[in-house]
């Protein structure tokens, strides 16, 4: 069992439309993917097949060796499914900290007391600050989440995923919105991350993507369109096909 | 990124300002709430009374409202329940103890009912929903008459021989809410409390990160019930009597009030939201038979000038110096 995430055949229609249709990808271990494709490609519907906020119309989802298609999100999050969301997500009326917390607390029992203190363990207390470390994050712990910036946003969002120890660690367009010089923050966090951790990533920018990711998977219209080493993507025809729009004969 | 340093550094002394800020203001209530009793004459004592005990349904609202960002207008009737369930057991003749304890069981189960039925909805669809539960215990307490006496209501005697005078009364209850407070006040800084405010702020996240949101927000959700029950069972003891009234709309209408009033999320503005409503009602129906229109008047203004309500506001301000 060296595939971490195995999609077989997930379809996800709406109504009509078929958002996602039979797509197959196998992530092994340790890998760096990404998703990629033009806007409306359907590369966050199949990711909210893989996290449970929708469910796939047909198909199976394994992780970890499990069937996960019919298993709620949270239930995905406890045997190790971390994710950052497309629009920010954050809770924003409370602190950084209170933010790292709850992301350290939804899988241990101790969210479920009732009258104990806030704090931390010692051990939770190391895992916030190295998840904070590499988020770039260290400084602002104490700042109020809706007072910070976008850029700092986005790497909150990093920052939560990571903290939770996740066996797949699924980002959705985690450089969304952000300018040039945030990008670079948040393409260099990536790069940073352990090595041993497998990434699901999904962009539609094409440069940032391609030097972050060991093997792309390409998608258009819902259907699976090439899957490719980062260096074959970028001289793939398909995939400028859709990027850019056909190239016309005896242009 | 130039001012990551200085931010933490220049929080702090906010947060330490504003925490003496708060410690004062709880002293000053405690103490007003402990001498005040001592200076008025009997009748303002029951008033004093029936505020701390209304704060406690506040308070209970507020777990849902403020904490979990549900608002329900069901509490009244929760509450009424566990009144209900202590005068008739003590009709019957029924020790009170035992009264008391029923009255909060039944107050928790009708929460626990509610909580499976209302947490599937938010917004105002949640606020309908939790009307219309209230609504039902409403009508069976009107037309089951034969168990709860219809519009006559019930007439019981619950307090104990040696609670039976306004002061010693006044000081049980005194001790009762202020250990019901400290427990809430535990209960919504615990990480339990966290999770509901995260809750509050995005479910999608938080079950994102591993949180059953349905499960949690049905334990708030019971856990508020019960805090409602113990108001109502206390409200049993200080009445004696109970009718349709106590579980009507209304009841659930005034504890939210309450809240909105002190401060949603902030817990101890129950008492603030209490005082002013019970305060304000008996006051001014010595002048009026309009007092619902001063009050609806009241509101207006709140939600204007302080639609934090009143500590809300006071946060605001201190902040701001």
């Amino acid at each position: 069992m060296t595939d971490l995430l195995h999609l077989e055949g997930i379809c996800v229609q709406f109504g009509g439309l078929k958002a996602v249709d039979d797509v197959t990808i196998r992530v092994p271990r340790g890998e760096r993917r990404a998703i990629i494709g033009p806007n409306g490609a359907g590369k966050t519907t199949l990711f909210n097949a893989i996290t449970g906020m929708v469910r796939a119309t047909s198909g199976r989802v394994m992780f970890d060796g499990r069937d996960v298609t019919r298993m709620p999100v949270h239930a995905r999050a406890a045997i190790g499914m971390s994710r950052t969301f497309q629009i920010t997500n954050l809770f924003p009326n409370l602190t950084v900290a209170e933010n790292m917390r709850l992301a350290l607390r939804g899988l241990s029992p101790r969210k479920f007391s009732l009258l104990g203190g806030g704090s931390l363990t010692a051990e939770e207390h190391a895992r916030a600050d190295k998840a904070l470390g590499v988020s770039r994050l260290h400084a602002r712990r104490d700042v109020v989440v809706k007072e910070m910036s976008y850029g700092e946003q986005r790497q909150l969002e990093l920052a939560m995923a990571l903290v939770a120890q996740p066996k797949l660690l699924l980002l959705d367009e985690p450089a969304a919105g952000l300018s040039p010089s945030e990008r670079v923050i948040v393409s260099d966090i990536i790069r940073a991350l352990p090595r041993d951790l497998t990434l699901v990533l999904i962009e539609h920018d094409m440069d940032l993507v391609l030097s972050l990711v060991d093997y792309v998977t390409c998608l258009n219209n819902g259907k699976m369109l090439v899957e490719a080493p980062p260096a074959e993507i970028r001289t793939n025809t398909l995939v400028q096909d859709v990027y850019l729009g056909k190239a016309r004969h005896h242009a | 990124m130039s001012t990551s340093s200085s931010a933490p550094a220049s929080s702090t002394p906010a947060r330490d300002g504003l925490g003496k800020v708060a410690l004062i203001a709880i002293a000053v209530g405690v103490l007003a709430f402990a001498v005040l009793p001592l200076l008025v004459p009997t009748y303002q004592v029951s008033i004093l009374t029936e505020i701390l005990i209304f704060a406690v349904l506040a308070m209970a609202v507020d777990i849902l409202a403020g904490y979990t960002g549900r608002t329900p207008l069901c509490h009244g009737a929760i509450f009424g329940v566990a009144t209900y369930v202590v005068v008739y057991w003590s009709q019957q003749g029924g020790a009170p103890v035992t009264g008391l304890l029923l009255g909060v069981a039944a107050a928790t189960l009708v929460g626990a009912i509610f909580g499976l039925l209302a947490i599937r909805t938010s917004g105002v669809y949640f606020l309908l929903l939790t009307l219309a539960l209230g609504m039902i215990v409403w009508g069976v307490c009107l037309r089951w008459t034969s168990v709860t006496g219809g519009e006559n209501g019930l007439r019981g005697s619950v307090r104990p021989e040696m609670l039976a005078g306004h002061m010693p009364f006044y000081y049980a209850v005194f001790a009762v809410v202020g250990l019901i407070t400290f427990i809430m006040w535990r209960f919504v800084r615990s990480p339990f409390g966290l999770t509901l405010r995260g809750i509050r702020d995005s479910e999608s996240r938080m079950r994102a990160l591993g949180y059953n949101v349905s499960l949690h927000l049905f334990l708030a959700f019971t856990i508020s019930g019960f805090f409602a029950g113990l108001a109502g069972a206390l409200y049993a003891m200080f009445n004696d009597f109970v009718s349709p009234s106590t579980v009507a709309l209304s009841q659930s209408v005034e504890g939210l009030l309450m809240a909105i009033t002190g401060g949603i999320g902030t817990l101890f503005g129950a008492f603030i939201g209490a005082a002013a409503i019970i305060g304000l009602e008996n006051f001014v129906s010595q002048y009026t038979e309009r007092w619902p229109t001063v009050l609806g008047l009241m509101f207006i203004l709140i939600m204007i000038f302080a639609p934090q309500g009143v500590i809300g506001r006071v946060r605001d301000l201190v902040r701001r110096r």
